[in-house]
């Protein structure tokens, strides 16, 4: 049953069918509708909801949740994800699965509160302190903001591993149609968590390791299954790009704009196509990979000086020109601006 | 001589002295792993308090029986390896945050015992507003505050508790209040809170306050079995390595320099009736993401020659162009179109403009960001100047006053006026101009059916009164461009100049 929804309110809809019963969260604009939608919906289905004193005591009511084995959550907009770096990087450490969403704004500071793409690096690469990864992904549509928080969920689990939702502004502020059907959605049984039980008694949870030998086995574990997890969990989206000699790359709000500028462009007659990251990392690298060897050239656009393109230009090692156009400040190009820098670039390709 | 022996507690007392019998309780591992080659041993220095306050605490869970059930938090500072010696369920922690951690455990786990240990540095300095908000949540978890007046693990530097004129490495002239402030008594300032049922704070000085410190310990973890609320003991601890005294000095120093400046005392001991007020209903969860009833779906009944729609609608904050802009977005997914709706979102409240991007399509929506719409609803004057020169050559723009501002000349664009205020003052509510615009809008684009404008209304008001005077909104609306086109101060009936 289609329901008009709000990008914010439909992750808290799929963070239920996720089975997720516990939101520890602080308000920011713009995400502030998600700790609303879950204050208002986790208690109706038995859940808890607690408003906690900072982002930083949040990620930590998330690291103690996690810590029992259930699925849990959090969101916030930059600031608030500063605050929630060290936290980040706890849960990295000891290994807790859980899922953090982080509708970027404008910074850096307190910056603005319209969309931005900023936190890439932060988010993507780290932030906290230590050899860790999160595991991103990048919704572009209200739908998405439901359906990628529960394959958020599935993914933490599977890979005991923080789960970050990375999206912007304007798809947590904006309305769609979100298709939603119950289906039964079972969590894996957690052996490791702490519950208060003689089963669990010897379990601890931590990120201490003494001894040097200790931490580095401990760290080399955590490569492996991000190895796998770099393997097996890469998704992506391919519009247009099947005689594409350009290939414009954009996640999130600006996949939307590219797509019609896309569409723009090719009714011009310019063989353009777009290619979406819906994984941020691990970064569909093989996927890129394959598209980009038919194309003559790349153009990566996003709402940062120049944050994902990084990724592409290490992907292709510099096999293809690859230009970047970014917008900052909360500003968003329009269709035209980007059909404008599609025509640039396809004119530099002949 | 036979020897004789008394045996004393876990002490047995020989006549040649004394004799170590390593009785312990069973909630410590038989062997400690800490120290690879002193299984016997914790690495605590002697004479360090926190062992006589992990053998109270150990005794007590062994004695009510809760060592199954309970799940210790560990903090940072010297009992950050109290997971080496309590065999419960552990959990270790960032600097400060046990109380917030504790939280999202004992919620997860509420039938269980939650306990959080955190020494002064961790509990009083870093982690202030944890504690203070945990306390002042009333969780249902037992805090035990080891207050030694110093940091012990990274070296000797000031504590927050450190006693005014205490020499430390960061304090090397003594604690100085015009520099560094007066010590912090965490006990007294949580007992200004609601929540909290007990708060006592105990001192590890000599055998007799050890034993009031073992029946506080007993008495936080009982109040936690059965429920009650927030327990918290604070124990005045000695620090023989850091404050340079040998054992018994130090002893000696917690009685006679920390209880002075800070007292024994039970602060809180209370029942504290918690209201419980306006339980949420229940759901299951296919009610709860099906939303909130099921949206009938109408057969699509837009026109043969809809085409995609970029509709931006713009006036002041409360003329309800955010609501206006929601409505045509639920109509149209009702009549089986893709739809998108995009605020624009401030950060005050009063005297803001507001303005919204609805698409309308038989498409996938790309961009829900209209730069070039085809149609603009301008409220007021501001937002007609502001977004007409957007409007793509051949669109509409529906202005929500009589006349255009005579300065103005938009020869690209048809536009309606309908002074949409004046209207619905007259209809009794000044709040429906915005379904007086919409009635506008659809009679001049025929883009959607007003039946189905009208049954999302009647999902969405459920005041009938107020339902009633929308349906007329949307009719006066509609026949005042009806009746404009009639008298032929619109050029066209409805739909686009091609």
């Amino acid at each position: 049953m289609r329901q008009l929804c709000k990008g914010n309110v439909a992750v808290i809809k799929g963070a239920v069918l996720a089975g997720c019963r516990a939101y520890y969260g602080y308000p920011i604009t713009p995400a502030s509708e998600i700790a609303e939608a879950a204050a208002l919906y986790l208690p109706e289905v038995g859940g808890t909801f607690v408003q906690a004193e900072s982002e930083t005591a949040s990620i930590n009511m998330v690291y103690g949740a996690a810590s029992a084995g259930v699925r849990v959550m959090t969101a916030s907009s930059g600031p608030g994800l500063s605050l929630m770096q060290e936290g980040i990087s706890y849960l990295a450490g000891a290994e807790l699965p859980c899922v953090i969403v982080d509708v970027m704004r404008g910074g850096p500071g307190l910056g603005n509160i319209a969309p931005e793409q900023s936190d890439y690096f932060a988010m993507v690469k780290g932030g906290g302190h230590g050899n860790y990864r999160n595991l991103v992904v990048a919704p572009a549509s209200v739908q998405e903001m439901a359906e990628l928080t529960i394959l958020a969920f599935e993914l933490a689990d599977k890979y005991r591993n923080p789960a970050i939702v990375l999206t912007d502004g304007f798809v947590g502020q904006m309305m769609e149609p979100l298709d939603l059907e119950y289906r039964e959605i079972v969590a894996p049984e957690k052996s490791w968590a702490v519950k208060g039980t003689a089963e669990t008694r010897k379990n601890m949870v931590t990120s201490i390791f003494l001894e040097p030998d200790d931490l580095e086995e401990h760290q080399r574990r955590m490569e492996a299954k991000y190895v796998r997890a770099q393997q097996a969990e890469t998704r992506c989206e391919e519009y247009r790009t099947e005689d594409a000699e350009l290939l414009v790359v954009g996640f999130g709000i600006v996949s939307r704009v590219l797509r019609s500028a896309v569409d723009e462009a090719r009714r011009q007659g310019i063989k353009v196509g777009l290619f979406r990251p819906i994984t941020l990392w691990p970064f569909p690298a093989k996927e890129l990979t394959a598209v980009a060897s038919r194309v003559e050239k790349l153009l990566v656009v996003e709402l940062s000086n120049g944050q994902m393109v990084e990724d592409v230009r290490l992907t292709l090692e510099g096999r293809k020109p690859i230009e970047f156009y970014g917008r900052v400040g909360g500003n968003v190009p329009s269709v035209e601006e980007l059909v404008a820098k599609i025509e640039e670039n396809a004119a530099a390709t002949v | 001589m036979a020897e004789e022996r008394v045996s004393v507690g876990d002490l047995k007392v020989s006549t040649n002295g004394y004799e170590i019998a390593h009785s312990k309780s069973e909630v410590f591992y038989p062997e400690y792993e800490r120290k690879a080659d002193l299984k016997h041993q914790t690495h605590y220095c002697p004479g360090c308090g926190h062992g006589v306050a992990h053998k109270l605490i150990a005794e007590a869970i062994e004695d009510l029986g809760l060592q199954d059930q309970t799940i210790l938090v560990s903090p940072v500072g010297c009992s950050v390896f109290a997971y080496y010696y309590f065999d419960v369920g552990n959990v270790q922690v960032a600097h400060g945050r046990a109380p917030a951690a504790a939280t999202g455990l004992k919620r997860a786990c509420p039938d269980k015992i939650v306990i959080a240990y955190q020494g002064d540095g961790d509990l009083a300095a870093i982690g202030t507003a944890e504690i203070v908000h945990a306390a002042n949540r009333g969780e249902k978890i037992t805090v035990f505050f080891v207050n030694n007046a110093i940091y012990g693990m990274t070296g000797g530097q000031m504590a927050p508790t450190t006693l005014v004129g205490q020499k430390s490495t960061t304090s090397p002239w003594g604690r100085r209040p015009v520099n560094e402030g007066f010590p912090l008594h965490m006990a007294e300032l949580l007992a200004t809170l609601e929540a909290p049922v007990y708060i006592e704070r105990v001192a590890l000085s000599d055998n007799k306050n050890i034993m009031k410190a073992r029946r506080a310990v007993r008495k936080a973890l009982e109040i936690q079995r059965a429920g009650t609320g927030f327990s918290f003991v604070e124990i005045l601890s000695p620090c023989p390595t850091i404050w340079g005294k040998d054992p018994v000095e130090a002893r000696k120093w917690v009685a006679e320099k920390m209880i002075p400046s800070f007292p024994l005392n039970v602060f809180r001991d209370r029942k504290v009736e918690i209201p419980t007020n306006n339980e949420p209903p229940r759901k299951t969860v296919a009610e709860l993401v099906g939303g909130a009833k099921p949206a009938e779906t109408s057969r699509p009944q837009h026109r043969h020659h809809f085409r995609d729609l970029g509709i931006k609608i713009a006036g002041f904050g409360g003329q309800g162009v955010l609501l206006l802009g929601q409505l045509l977005a639920e109509t149209g997914m009702r009549e089986g179109l893709e739809v998108s709706w995009l605020p624009s979102y401030g950060p005050e409240m009063r005297s803001g403009s507001a303005h919204c991007h609805v698409c309308l399509s038989k498409e996938r929506i790309g961009s829900p960001l209209i730069s070039r719409p085809n149609v603009l609803v301008a409220m007021n004057e501001l937002s007609l100047r502001k977004f007409a020169a957007q409007v793509l050559p051949g669109g509409i723009i529906i202005y929500g006053r009589e006349h255009l501002p005579e300065d103005l000349a938009l020869p690209q664009v048809q536009v309606v006026c309908i002074p949409a205020s004046e209207i619905a003052d007259k209809l009794g509510s000044a709040k429906v101009a915005n379904v007086v615009m919409m009635g506008a809008l659809l009679e001049e684009t025929e883009c959607l059916s007003p039946a189905t404008v009208m049954q999302v209304l009647e999902a969405k008001v459920k005041n009938p009164a107020l339902l009633e005077i929308d349906r007329k909104a949307l009719d006066a609306g509609r026949t005042y461009i009806d009746h404009m086109v009639a008298v032929g101060a619109v050029t066209q009936a409805d739909g686009f100049a091609q």
